[in-house]
């Protein structure tokens, strides 16, 4: 235990758990936006993600043609790699996302099946998927190659601002913003905020529910995906089972905030990740996982509608 | 525009709420179903609306059958209704509320502004609140909300579920009225449900009483003001009732 790094690096470990969170926060929206429709925990999420991290590989060794000694990308060229290398994460954890819910939810939907049957089948999607991503890696780490030199563009109190950090920071932020808007000003938005206040309303005012569905997992995929796309910028590593625990982590900060209200999963996550850093210094990084049990339980124990739970119909408006 | 409904039945998992009823709406007509609870009044125009499927007979739509038509698609056609207990999105402005009301139309940019008017001349409350949440009207604005909305979407038949439930009598007067305004100045066709049988007979032009699934008399509105029985059962008037 050393808790005298709470003081003395306080700013350091405060821009590493907010970066961290903001990745929490971008899976949670994939958790809390599904949950806001049908009120099911999507477990294969973890899986949207993991998918998210391969298409990062693939799609930055190919762009670069793998040449490990080639030139460094620049300018330009480095963001236009990078932004491209995103929006095949993007795609890629959307579109495995919107598969899911048509393989393993609508069906069973459809038959008016409960609850349960749903989050069982959600478990083996999950399952599923980690296991496809083992067999086709065999089961080894993944790397994609550093585009972005990780350089520092300053300190401030002792904060290191990575160049990868900011980007986390500005990059979250953005698509966090963007699904605030798109939700609470579009047409399509407003349909998914009716069906998650009531879908027979929803339905009595001519929105088609399959439709307002499909796009709540492929808005929920993207978030996650873009969540892959800065987790592989700042870690480089990915692996089939890595889902699991970013996974937990961001079910975590959904719940903690309050599961289906937005806001709550940008204060979750962000509150879960300084947490986890926090701890992580004092009691040492293999304490990490047992840091978000603890919230996790305590939070269902204490205050089950999360910290914003009482607002969520409010956060709605 | 006629609707037509055939021979209907409905299930409620094992539980049949609607034994092969017939009910037919015609263009103008404002026509009402009364009877007690569980007769099946909300599930008969919950079937209308598609939100429980039919399991024999059909329901036709301007000689369109529409009994296996998805929900969303017959509110295009020009179905809508004002549900039992309002059904407002609580979190949502009433503008949002309304809004809504014209989800399906793609066009609507244009005439939201028009439909928008045309809902607050009927209800200059509802303006007055167009920025509150809807779960923070009262009961009245709340009705008034749930039919403005339905208006939105320029139905051609209009269903209004109990539209007097849990209002006080000077409301409930109020909101009858606007409903023959409804009928009479946009010329919409209405289907109503009620369980205030003295309001909904005196503002219909026809009605159909139901009992435990099944239609038990059908005439002129004004007809069964005067009917012994419905007085009794109904209205609470009639000769056996002290």
């Amino acid at each position: 235990m050393n808790f005298s790094v709470l003081t003395s690096q306080f700013w350091s470990l405060m821009l590493s758990g907010i970066s961290l969170g903001l990745i929490y926060v971008l899976i949670a929206l994939g958790y809390t936006m599904v949950y806001g429709v049908l009120r099911l925990i999507n477990f294969a999420n973890s899986e949207i993600f993991m998918v998210g991290t391969f298409a990062v590989v693939f799609a930055e060794t190919g762009l670069t043609g793998n040449a490990l000694d080639s030139e460094p990308l620049k300018g330009i060229q480095l963001i236009l790699t990078l932004g491209l290398a995103m929006l095949i994460a993007m795609a890629a954890s959307g579109f495995t996302a919107v598969m899911v819910e048509i393989l393993a939810y609508r069906r069973l939907r459809a038959r008016g099946s409960n609850r349960l049957a749903s989050l069982i089948s959600a478990i083996g999607m999950s399952i599923a998927l980690s296991e496809a991503a083992s067999v086709l890696t065999h089961a080894r780490p993944q790397s994609n190659p550093r585009l972005l030199e990780k350089t520092s563009l300053g300190e401030i109190a002792g904060a290191n601002f990575r160049v990868d950090t900011v980007l986390v920071l500005v990059a979250a932020i953005v698509m966090f913003l963007l699904l605030d808007r798109f939700v609470n000003k579009t047409r399509v938005g407003i349909a998914i905020r009716a069906v998650s206040m009531s879908e027979e309303n929803a339905k009595l005012m001519g929105v088609n529910l399959n439709r307002v569905i499909s796009v709540t997992f492929l808005v929920g995929g993207i978030m996650t995906g873009a969540a892959a796309f800065l987790f592989m910028t700042v870690y480089e590593t990915t692996k089939f089972n890595v889902g699991f625990s970013l996974g937990l982590a961001a079910f975590t900060a959904a719940v903690l905030g309050g599961i289906g209200n937005l806001r709550g999963a940008f204060w979750g996550g962000i509150t879960l990740g300084i947490l986890e850093t926090m701890s992580a210094a004092v009691l040492g990084s293999q304490w990490k996982a047992v840091t978000v049990f603890v919230v996790l339980v305590l939070v269902l124990l204490v205050r089950p509608n999360g910290l914003f739970g009482e607002a969520v119909q409010q956060a709605r408006a | 525009m006629r609707l037509e409904i055939k021979d209907l039945h409905v299930f409620y998992g094992k539980i049949e709420a609607i034994k092969g009823i017939s009910v037919v709406v015609n263009p103008g007509e404002i026509v009402t179903l009364i009877g007690a609870n569980g007769a099946g009044k909300t599930t008969t125009l919950k079937t209308i609306s598609g939100l429980r499927p039919v399991a024999s007979g059909s329901i036709t739509f301007d000689g369109q059958d529409i009994s296996k038509m998805p929900a969303h698609d017959r509110v295009a056609l020009g179905i809508s209704q004002a549900p039992e207990g309002r059904g407002i999105f609580p979190g949502m402005s009433v503008l949002e509320n309304l809004e809504i009301g014209k989800y399906f139309r793609k066009d609507r940019k244009h005439e939201m502004k028009e439909d928008l008017e045309k809902v607050y001349h009927l209800f200059p409350r509802l303006k007055e609140r167009a920025f509150q949440a809807g779960g923070t009207l009262s009961g009245g604005e709340q009705q008034m909300l749930a039919i403005g909305r339905a208006l939105m979407a320029r139905p051609k038949v209009l269903l209004l579920d109990e539209p007097s439930m849990g209002l006080a009598p000077m409301m409930i007067a109020n909101i009858f009225k606007i409903i023959t305004e409804i009928n009479t100045e946009l010329g919409t066709t209405i289907l109503l449900v009620e369980q205030n049988a003295q309001q909904a007979l005196q503002r219909a032009h026809r009605a159909y009483v139901l009992e435990t699934g099944h239609v038990v008399k059908e005439a002129k509105a004004s007809d069964l003001l005067n009917d012994p029985d419905v007085r009794a059962a109904y209205l609470g008037t009639g000769a056996g009732a002290h």
